[in-house]
């Protein structure tokens, strides 16, 4: 057999299936750290472990566009913005022990409920429900749609995204 | 893959962002926990989009993305002004509006 064959022999859904617990495991533990971690550099550190994650998921369901978009923006816009933000409000470098509420039971009461309810309605509502096996979209796809169907959503967002880059200049501006 | 295991995925993500912003108190933190929260409802989006097989969640998904980054720089903006003012970005110090 050929290369190509053996290639076309493998059942790729159980690849699909490990990579997707793995990424999806290591998510939800980063997560887990940004939001209780006592050191603010180390939650930005961890909030990348996470959205790289999302762009791996992405990939995984055939967004080719949106995970290179999440890499560029998130990865690398975004995470940059709060390193700055973090260097700029002068967090003291190594753990500090006032970033949490005081009384933190309110909080862990609201985002249980919250999982609980919401995984149960997800998982009784869509119980078996497969995702196509070829769901990839192009990028050319993507951009058709932005820019015959959703044309002014899009330029709306543009101004959206210039009015926020002159507002962020004059709110923290020094005078 | 089942449709179900984005979406579990997807509603864990979004409960841990909902804790650290009513856990947290450091003002950079509580944007943090929006952006889990914004890619919680990313994942979603594009989940239904593939099963669904139209492009539409997709772009919603890069519209999503798009409005975030503008958050995150006024939100910063607004933080790194509350530093200059006050010397500290303490969300429970900020009650000057509370009745």
């Amino acid at each position: 057999m050929s290369a190509a064959a053996v290639l076309a022999d493998i059942d790729w859904h159980v690849e699909q299936q490990v990579f997707f617990y793995l990424i999806a495991t290591t998510q939800v533990v980063a997560a887990w750290r940004v939001v209780t971690t006592k050191n603010i550099v180390h939650a930005a550190l961890y909030l990348v472990v996470v959205l790289a994650g999302v762009a791996a998921q992405f990939i995984l369901l055939g967004a080719e566009f949106i995970a290179s978009t999440q890499v560029l923006v998130y990865i690398g816009a975004v995470i940059v913005l709060f390193l700055f933000g973090i260097m700029l409000t002068q967090a003291r470098i190594g753990a500090e022990n006032d970033l949490d509420q005081p009384n933190r039971l309110p909080a862990v009461l609201t985002a249980g409920l919250l999982a609980i309810l919401t995984v149960s309605t997800v998982i009784r509502t869509f119980e078996d429900v497969e995702l196509p096996d070829n769901s990839r979209t192009t990028t050319a796809s993507v951009s058709d749609s932005i820019f015959s169907d959703y044309i002014i959503a899009f330029e709306a967002v543009s101004v959206l995204l210039l009015a926020a880059l002159i507002g962020a200049i004059v709110v923290a501006r020094k005078d | 893959m089942l449709l179900n295991q984005f979406l579990v995925l997807a509603a864990i993500l979004f409960s841990i962002g909902v804790y650290g912003v009513l856990a947290r108190r450091n003002a950079v933190l509580v944007l943090m926990s929006i952006e889990l929260i914004l890619n919680a409802v990313n994942i979603n989006l594009v989940a239904f989009s593939a099963m669904t097989g139209n492009i539409a969640g997709e772009v919603f998904a890069l519209f999503v993305i798009a409005v975030a980054a503008a958050e995150v720089g006024i939100g910063l903006a607004i933080v790194l002004l509350m530093y200059r003012n006050r010397h500290n970005i303490d969300l429970n110090e900020a009650d000057l509006m509370r009745g």
